[in-house]
């Protein structure tokens, strides 16, 4: 005890002299507790690769959106009052239109910079969704989804159905032609829903389409309740990640007990700090260099007018596909309406996600498995999970084209039947011809990854034997290579069984066991993956090569 | 630069180490020829060794940082002195606005540089020796579980929430209902639909009145191929419910040949071969008004669903779920185009109570 | 269609070019004026004989020899000499295949050929005829009501900013861009192909006069795009396109050069 009180009291002569920002740390770990905090997390160790960071661009893009978005609501009026334009854009000069609208115009020319941080807002929306995509690809493609990380694969899931949304209600905020449209849509998709559509649709406009409500309360939802939960849901997940520390390609000294890395202090301060200027600055460039929905060009909304190549941003374009390749299908009945044209689609629209959100639940109830993995999955060395995920990209994009049929027809010279066709036959063919393909390549490549292990390097380097016989010198993988090509496990099918027990007896198999055994052979099966090379068979085949 | 003494050209031999021999010493080698071989060892970099390629290091951040500033000077000058509205061309953007295009940029570089001077300074100066961290299971160890199951059954225990029923159940119930007040609160965001979506301003009498003039259409302004929107009569602009009740009333008319009508209703609702349709796609409510003059097709533009005018605007391809309703129209004591009454159906997308 | 531009390098095709040319010295006078003043001109009624000659080698095939139609061509009587004017101006006739939709094309008749052409259609019956200069100039027109007509007629099939748009089966509503005002205005007129017309009775030539300034203002190559690239025009999805490939594209460069090692200092 006696050290102890000696070293408070020295603490307490020093304190006189410590450095200014010794003592405001003191005070607010005195408060906060902010010393056990950094030592926990102070020199954290992240592993890097560039695909770590597009959840950080994602990040990153939010943080811009929300700045910018806090000036634009500086100028902004949500209102739908009817005004007349006076401004200095002269084609619209003297027409009626909302003051949404005229206070966009109003930002887009008339406040100095206005015009910068609208495009900078909008453009870093359609980067911070598109990031959000890619970062979820990469997860599903490396298994970072798998436990302890199902929970944070959710709340990252959520964030970007909550962004699709955000960004839909923005971009319907100016009330300009083309996003009016898109409203109307909505109203149209709304009223589809059975019994409980008409009422929706009036709560929501506040009576007829449009009334004079919907922006105001779009704004509402726009940059208060969405942003909000988002926030939230943001720094769950960035506590998660920090919870869980990082996973981390196989390699060298990279173990399920260990991340390796560089130390967030200073290392990850300066590269992530400086990451987030690096992409402000680039959205800030393509604000500069490039137009985002000049509304001015769309004119105000009004219902009885509507410009050709009507699309949503992208995001929302595989909503779009799915609505435009449903055949018309409507049910009327007992003096009802089932408006199925639209209804279907709009049931659809979120099993499309969903379907790549369960697909981690899925695997791990095939699989049984209930260890934690830290340690990132070659896509190749998971052939069934690879086909499912570029499957889903399949769907999606075809969607995606779908939404833009008249677009893709005008400028291919094709006929948009022809085109919408295509999608509504694509919807079910691609995905499956995606998946057999890619299983097919994942294959391949466990092949030739087995061939490498096993034979070395294709050199290029022909040699001449003494007998005359020509071969290409193979160069022996290092040891590095070595590990990185055979380390990861290769899980054996789950078994169901013998349908009769040792005594004749017939065992009761539920239907579930057996789904989740043709699922697990299916993964796991002989068809699914090549037998990776043991080390008896390197041993032999290298010994081998010595007789040459 | 590389003129310079001191470029790394020149650099001396002996300050480069050795490349290091791997896997020394690790017994798992000997073992399997897959085993895992450790971490390979640090290698420093040019940076780590040569002061001189650190200081190139150095002033280069420092430029980056440098840029930065003149950049933001360059964004301040820039808000001051271009007007908001002069265009400028700039090949490829074309004719763009000046002051976008200044403050974009340097407000770009101004935090680009300081992001790549802060990497660079990350990649080149700082340690970039990679070193290993323990992982911790997540899952608790079993005796923190026992603590922690044990403390919640006493904590349980004593709130004798289990025992006492009428509580639990009374409290549940209350929670359960507590949020209908937020519920019936939401009721005044609108009306209750009623009739709202089944009629349409129209009425029997009432003129169509030409979108582009605001004069009342006569038959014979109408010409075969053309194409002709109206509204009803006595539509201003300036009405508080002008949006919401052109979105139902906007119309379309078009002249056929009578002989190419092929739909007996259709025929019979025209006027002298002039037929008028709702301009609201019955799909989800596009303003569908794409006619094709030779085919007598409307299509829509947000999701192409097709419409044959020829024949009681019929759908021939898209995701509409029913035809474009007709509005029958005659002509009045003065000559002009009037309704003979509403649509008869409602107008724009299906809903659940339309029938 | 290929019969003429077979026979343009026959020996003699110079010196018909040049007759005609001579022809049309006084010919263009007559076609500027008022048609019914002008019909009793005998240098108009010199003109209608070079274009039915004209007519006769180029279009008659399709729209049979008296401009009555076939089944491959519409009848050509009353549509006036503005449609004439648009579809020959325009390179659209002749035409290289008969079919739902015929393209824009180099032009390869000559303007007093066209007129030529356009006062004998206009001869066969009364139609719209050629806008005069002072009809089709945006100068004095009201640009803001040309938006408003514009958005409620036209941009349904040809976009918000004149882009244009796809249209059933292959069909297509074209470009305005860089289009002269004078075949907008005709366009607007006559209705060519698929297109439906806006006669002066229902869209008064003041309302067309809007419209075609409203497109001078927006829709040139001078026009100004105040956020930087105009990105076509199209709206949405090539924006989408750019966000991906310029702007997670240089993220992802960024993000390689972020994460990428520094060089070692190695023995080579």
């Amino acid at each position: 005890m006696s050290t102890a009180s000696h070293a408070t009291n020295d603490a307490t002569a020093r304190r006189g002299k410590a450095p200014a920002g010794e003592r405001v740390a003191d005070w607010a770990d005195g408060r906060l507790g902010i010393y056990s905090l950094a030592k926990a997390n102070m020199r954290k160790i992240f592993p890097d690769h560039w695909s770590f960071m597009l959840g950080e661009v994602a990040l990153y893009s939010f943080m811009i959106i929300i700045l910018t978005g806090v000036y634009l609501t500086l100028f902004f009026h949500p209102s739908m009052q009817d005004v007349t334009y006076s401004g200095p854009y002269v084609p619209l000069q003297g027409i009626r239109m909302s003051e949404a609208y005229a206070s966009t115009m109003n930002i887009s020319f008339e406040v100095r910079g206005g015009l910068l941080i609208r495009q900078i807002h909008h453009w870093a929306a359609i980067v911070f969704i598109a990031a959000m995509l890619v970062h979820m690809m990469r997860v599903f493609f490396t298994g970072a989804f798998r436990k302890p990380r199902e929970i944070n694969w959710l709340f990252g899931f959520l964030l970007l159905v909550l962004g699709m949304f955000t960004g839909f209600t923005g971009y319907s905020l100016p009330d300009d032609l083309l996003s009016g449209t898109g409203v109307r849509f909505m109203e149209g998709a709304i009223l589809s829903m059975p019994i409980v559509g008409t009422y929706l649709s009036m709560f929501l406009f506040g009576g007829e389409f449009p009334g004079h409500d919907f922006v105001a309360r779009f704004y509402t939802i726009h940059i208060l309740l969405l942003p909000g939960i988002m926030a939230g849901l943001l720094v769950a997940h960035l506590i998660l990640v920090f919870y869980h520390k990082h996973t981390q390609f196989p390699g060298a000294g990279r173990t399920e007990k260990n991340v390796v890395g560089m130390p967030l202090l200073p290392v990850y301060m300066a590269k992530a700090g400086g990451f987030f200027f690096l992409v402000f600055g680039v959205i800030a460039a393509m604000a500069a260099l490039a137009s985002i929905n000049p509304i001015w060009e769309y004119g105000p909304y009004r219902p009885d007018q509507v410009s050709t190549g009507a699309q949503p941003d992208w995001y929302m374009g595989f909503s779009e596909g799915l609505i435009r390749a449903m055949p018309g299908w409507e049910i009327n009945f007992l003096g009802h309406t089932l408006q199925l044209g639209v209804f279907l689609p709009l049931m659809i629209f979120p099993l499309v996600l969903a379907a790549i959100a369960v697909y981690p639940f899925i695997e791990s109830w095939v699989t049984g498995d209930t260890r934690e993995h830290h340690i990132l999955d070659r896509p190749r060395n998971h052939p069934v999970r690879t086909g499912v995920g570029t499957a889903w990209i399949a769907w999606y994009m075809v969607l995606l084209l779908g939404g833009g049929n008249d677009i893709v027809a005008t400028h291919f010279h094709l006929s948009i039947n022809a085109v919408t066709w295509f999608v509504r036959i694509g919807f079910f063919v691609l995905p499956l011809l995606t998946f057999i393909a890619t299983k097919r390549i994942c294959l391949g490549l466990q092949r030739r990854d087995k061939d490498k292990v096993l034979h070395g390097r294709e050199t290029g380097v022909i040699k001449r034997l003494p007998h005359g016989e020509f071969i290409e010198v193979h160069e022996p993988l290092s040891q590095e290579k070595l590990y990185t090509l055979t380390q990861h496990e290769q899980p054996k099918p789950i078994e169901v069984g013998p349908e009769v027990d040792e005594n004749g007896v017939q065992r009761k198999i539920g239907t579930m066991t057996k789904v989740r055994a043709k699922l697990s052979q299916g993964f796991y099966g002989e068809g699914s993956q090549i037998p990776k090379p043991t080390a008896e068979e390197h041993v032999e085949i290298t010994s081998g090569h010595g007789h040459h | 630069m590389s003129s310079q003494p001191g470029s790394h050209e020149d650099m001396s031999e002996e300050k480069f180490p050795e490349r290091a021999h791997k896997h020394e010493g690790t017994v798992a080698v000997a073992e399997s020829p897959f085993a895992d071989p450790g971490l390979p060892p640090h290698e420093p970099r040019r940076q780590d060794i040569d002061e001189r390629a650190a200081k190139r290091s150095e002033r280069t951040v420092a430029l980056l940082f440098t840029v930065s500033m003149l950049a933001t000077i360059g964004f301040i000058a820039s808000y001051v002195i271009f007007p908001i509205d002069k265009i400028v061309y700039i090949f490829p953007f074309g004719h763009v606005s000046a002051l976008n295009f200044a403050l974009g940029l340097t407000l770009g570089l101004a935090l680009f540089c300081i992001g790549a001077g802060a990497v660079h300074w990350a990649r080149t100066l700082m340690s970039d020796e990679e070193m290993p961290s323990e992982r911790h299971p997540i899952e608790a160890e079993p005796e923190v579980k026992a603590q922690v199951l044990a403390d919640f059954k006493q904590g349980a225990k004593e709130s004798q929430l289990g025992r006492r029923k009428l509580i639990r159940n009374t409290m549940f119930g209350a929670l359960a209902m507590v949020p209908l007040s937020g519920l019936v609160l939401l009721r005044d965001l609108g009306p209750l639909p009623e009739n709202k979506l089944r009629h349409t301003a129209w009425r029997n009498g009432l003129q169509l009145i030409n979108m582009n003039t605001n004069q009342p259409l006569r038959p014979e302004d109408i010409q075969v191929g053309s194409l002709t929107f109206a509204q009803p009569q006595g539509f201003s602009e300036g009405d508080p419910n002008y949006q919401s009740e052109l979105a139902k009333a906007a119309l379309m008319l078009v002249r056929l040949h009578p002989q190419d009508i092929k739909d007996k209703r259709e025929l019979d609702w025209s006027h002298d071969g002039i037929v008028a349709f709702s301009k609201i796609c019955t799909h989800v409510g596009c303003p569908i008004s794409l006619y094709e003059q030779q085919t007598h097709h409307v299509l829509c533009p947000c999701h192409q669903s097709t419409f044959d005018l020829s024949d009681g605007g019929r759908v021939i391809f898209g995701p509409a779920g029913h035809a474009l309703p007709q509005l029958q129209i005659g002509v009045n004591a003065q000559g002009n185009l009037e309704a003979l009454g509403d649509f008869t159906e409602p107008v724009g997308p299906s809903f659940w109570e339309r029938g | 269609m290929k019969k003429l531009s077979a026979r343009r390098r026959h020996p003699l095709a110079a010196l018909v070019v040049l007759f005609c040319a001579l022809a049309a010295t006084g010919g263009l006078y007559a076609a500027f004026a008022p048609a019914e003043k002008a019909q009793a001109d005998s240098s108009q009624s010199l003109a209608i004989e070079e274009g039915k000659r004209l007519y006769a080698v180029g279009c008659a095939t399709c729209h049979a020899l008296n401009g009555q139609g076939t089944s491959v061509g519409p009848s050509l009587i009353g549509v006036g000499s503005a449609a004439v004017d648009f579809q020959v101006g325009t390179g659209r006739m002749p035409a290289q295949q008969p079919g739902a939709q015929i393209p824009r094309k180099k032009r390869i008749y000559s303007q007093t050929q066209i007129d030529q052409i356009a006062a004998y259609i206009a001869s066969l019956g009364p139609g719209p005829s050629i806008p005069t200069k002072d009809q089709y100039s945006p100068d004095g027109a009201d640009i803001a009501n040309g938006g408003q007509l514009f958005r409620t007629n036209c941009a349904q099939c040809h976009n918000a900013s004149g882009k244009g748009g796809a249209l059933s089966n292959g069909k297509f509503a074209p470009t305005l861009d860089g289009i002269p005002p004078k075949y907008i205005y005709e366009a607007m007129l006559t209705g060519p192909q698929n297109m439906p017309s806006f006669p002066d009775s229902v869209m008064p030539p003041k309302e067309k006069k809007d419209i075609v300034a409203y497109l001078n203002k927006i829709d040139t190559s001078s026009s100004p795009s105040e956020g930087g690239l105009e990105l076509g025009g199209l709206g949405p999805v090539s924006e989408g396109l750019f966000g991906w490939i310029f702007g997670l594209g240089a993220m992802i460069a960024v993000a390689v050069w972020v994460a990428a090692r520094t060089t070692k200092a190695r023995k080579s």
